[in-house]
């Protein structure tokens, strides 16, 4: 296994250093080309949208790619985030700098409660029990209409200006908003990026890779599971708020199971386990959903069919096999 | 030499009607490599999960260096001093050979910890160094643990059970699926680890037991059928009969 290059040109030593150094700045690279985004894309929506479901992806990310427990509730997450959000600002008057903090906690509470019961199972079971639970919030969120809007969503709490140490920024300018929004996502990857290279971040790889060797190691499993099933809550509703700020809306949808059905979609498709996969993957879904949707109403026939060969035969997504790929890149993450 | 580390007493064990285990007492004294022998379906591997924590026991109570072990979930007996291999090749497959290592001897100092960097651990990565020397597996830290011939894994293996320093070790078919050489390889390794520490072993290979272990003891049907030194084994009829008359074939 020494010769494993054999035959192929020997990698580029200084492609490979550059990489490296890529590699070690994860965090500011990755901060880099979203500030590029809105200028790359044909919407600054569309950026707004990959930013916004980069970050709830990323969190999942955490959970599916990192540790290896497949949730089908993820919506939950984004859901409450979002909701806990413009509930805090419309009905209690809360300023926004209050609101996210307060919705990211309550989603990290939430995460503990479906934790403390998902991850008492295992495989085909753990994602049946997410999915019912992300479906019981989606109907305490129908029913108390009252407080949630039901199913008009919930509206009435548009955030026109943000106050910056002093300066105001007007909230309405698409480029303000995507900026302001950009700082959330440098915040929710910079945390993902510390969590990855903890000694905790160490340990969920292990879960991930051979549950029982990690148990005989001394790790307590099942906490160690339930912690990451709570940190990635709150990285995803991260991103809840950030949409919630976006949209100045929470459409009921965003806890139905169909987003979490998407957020599995989208990382796959970039890459799990990859640190910048789950923008490639929110991204290309939705350029796809975009660009398809344009042509025909039955988008999601056609990104089905991608997804499917995605899963057949591109199983580590874009940026997964992309960083396969490139010889200068290979073995890094 | 002869300080009590580990004594289990009237262990038992089920399943469903079952019996796998019935009425084991016995005592490890510090300092000593035993061997566990015994036909296929004796009881062996049921315990061995039970003296690591993996199962457990129905019956009977287990002491550690004085200290009930019932009750104590799996993940806390390395924490005690007892670690285990296993028979099938057990690693992290997809992560490197140091990290498989260095993540084990991580679990005796930090697990919850989310903000630190790990590569500041420095002495975790040194110790994972040190168990990987000691296995012979200094020149292969690089690569993921799923690309080791299968021999390397099974030193692989017994690196991640070590770096926690383990006082009673416990190796579950260490040779299992290995051809002549590496089993001399693995015999010798096992020889250098008994001089420091408790090892306990579960073995198929009759001779290499003989040759290596200070005491064997010999389970049959879920019972304890003698308990001795290995020249006593050898000539003992009931052993005879039940185990060595019928597995010459092993060697």
């Amino acid at each position: 296994m020494t010769v494993q290059s054999t035959g192929e040109a020997p990698p580029l030593p200084q492609a490979q250093r550059l990489f490296a150094v890529l590699a070690d700045h994860r965090v500011l690279v990755s901060i880099a080309a979203l500030a590029l985004l809105p200028w790359l894309l044909p919407s600054k929506a569309l950026a707004v949208n990959v930013l916004i479901y980069g970050v709830v992806v990323m969190g999942y990310n955490l959970l599916f790619g990192y540790t290896g427990l497949l949730s089908f509730g993820h919506a939950a997450f984004f859901g409450t985030g979002a909701y806990l959000t413009g509930i805090a600002i419309g009905r209690w008057g809360l300023p926004w700098f209050a609101a996210v903090p307060l919705a990211i906690a309550a989603s990290t509470a939430l995460g503990a409660a479906i934790g403390t019961i998902s991850t008492r199972t295992r495989g085909i079971y753990f994602s049946m029990v997410t999915l019912a639970l992300a479906q019981l919030v989606y109907y305490v969120a129908l029913q108390a209409s009252s407080f949630t809007g039901g199913e008009n969503g919930l509206r009435g709490f548009t955030v026109d200006h943000i106050n910056l140490l002093g300066v105001q920024v007007n909230f309405l300018d698409p480029l303000n908003k995507y900026y302001v929004l950009m700082a959330f996502a440098a915040l929710a990857i910079w945390v993902q990026s510390r969590i990855l290279n903890s000694p905790f971040g160490a340990v969920i790889e292990a879960i991930r890779e051979n549950e029982q060797r990690a148990r005989a190691c001394g790790y307590d499993v099942e906490r160690c599971k339930l912690i990451v099933f709570m940190l990635s809550g709150a990285i995803s509703a991260i991103g809840g708020c950030m949409s919630a700020l976006h949209l100045s809306i929470v459409p009921l949808d965003i806890l139905h199971y169909q987003t979490s059905g998407m957020i599995v979609m989208m990382v796959l498709l970039g890459g799990a386990r990859s640190f910048f996969g789950p923008f490639i993957g929110a991204a290309t879904f939705l350029i796809l959903e975009d660009v398809v949707s344009l042509w025909t109403p039955h988008w999601q026939i056609v990104v089905g069919a991608i997804f499917v060969v995605f899963v057949l035969f591109l199983p580590k997504g874009i940026w997964g096999t992309l960083l396969d790929v490139l010889p200068w890149a290979r073995e890094r993450r | 030499m002869s300080t009590e580390l580990l004594r289990a007493e009237g262990i038992g064990r089920r399943f469903g009607g079952f019996v796998a285990l019935e009425g084991i007492s016995v005592s490890f004294a510090a300092g000593e490599l035993t061997s566990i022998i015994g036909p296929n379906g004796a009881g062996k591997s049921t315990f061995f999960n039970i003296l690591s924590g993996t199962l457990p026991p129905s019956s009977g109570t287990l002491r550690f260096k004085g200290r009930d072990l019932n009750g104590l979930p799996q993940h806390r007996f390395v924490h005690q001093g007892i670690s285990r291999s296993y028979q099938i090749t057990n690693i992290f497959p997809d992560l490197s050979v140091h990290e498989n290592v260095r993540v084990a001897a991580q679990a005796m100092v930090v697990s919850y910890d989310i903000w630190r960097n790990r590569a500041d651990l420095v002495e975790l990565g040194d110790r994972a160094d040190a168990a990987l020397a000691a296995v012979g597996l200094t020149g292969k830290r690089g690569e993921l643990a799923k690309y080791l011939a299968h021999g390397q894994q099974r030193a692989l293996e017994i690196a991640i059970a070590l770096v926690s320093e383990p006082e009673l070790l416990l190796l579950d078919e260490p040779t299992a699926g290995m051809g002549p050489e590496e089993t001399k390889e693995m015999v010798a390794l096992l020889e250098r680890l008994a001089e420091r520490r408790t090892v306990l072993l579960v073995e198929h290979k009759m001779k290499m037991v003989l040759g290596l272990s200070q005491r064997v003891l010999v389970l049959h049907h879920g019972r304890l059928l003698a308990d001795g030194k290995p020249e006593d084994i050898r000539s003992n009829p009931d052993v005879r009969r039940v185990y060595l008359g019928q597995s010459e074939g092993y060697g």
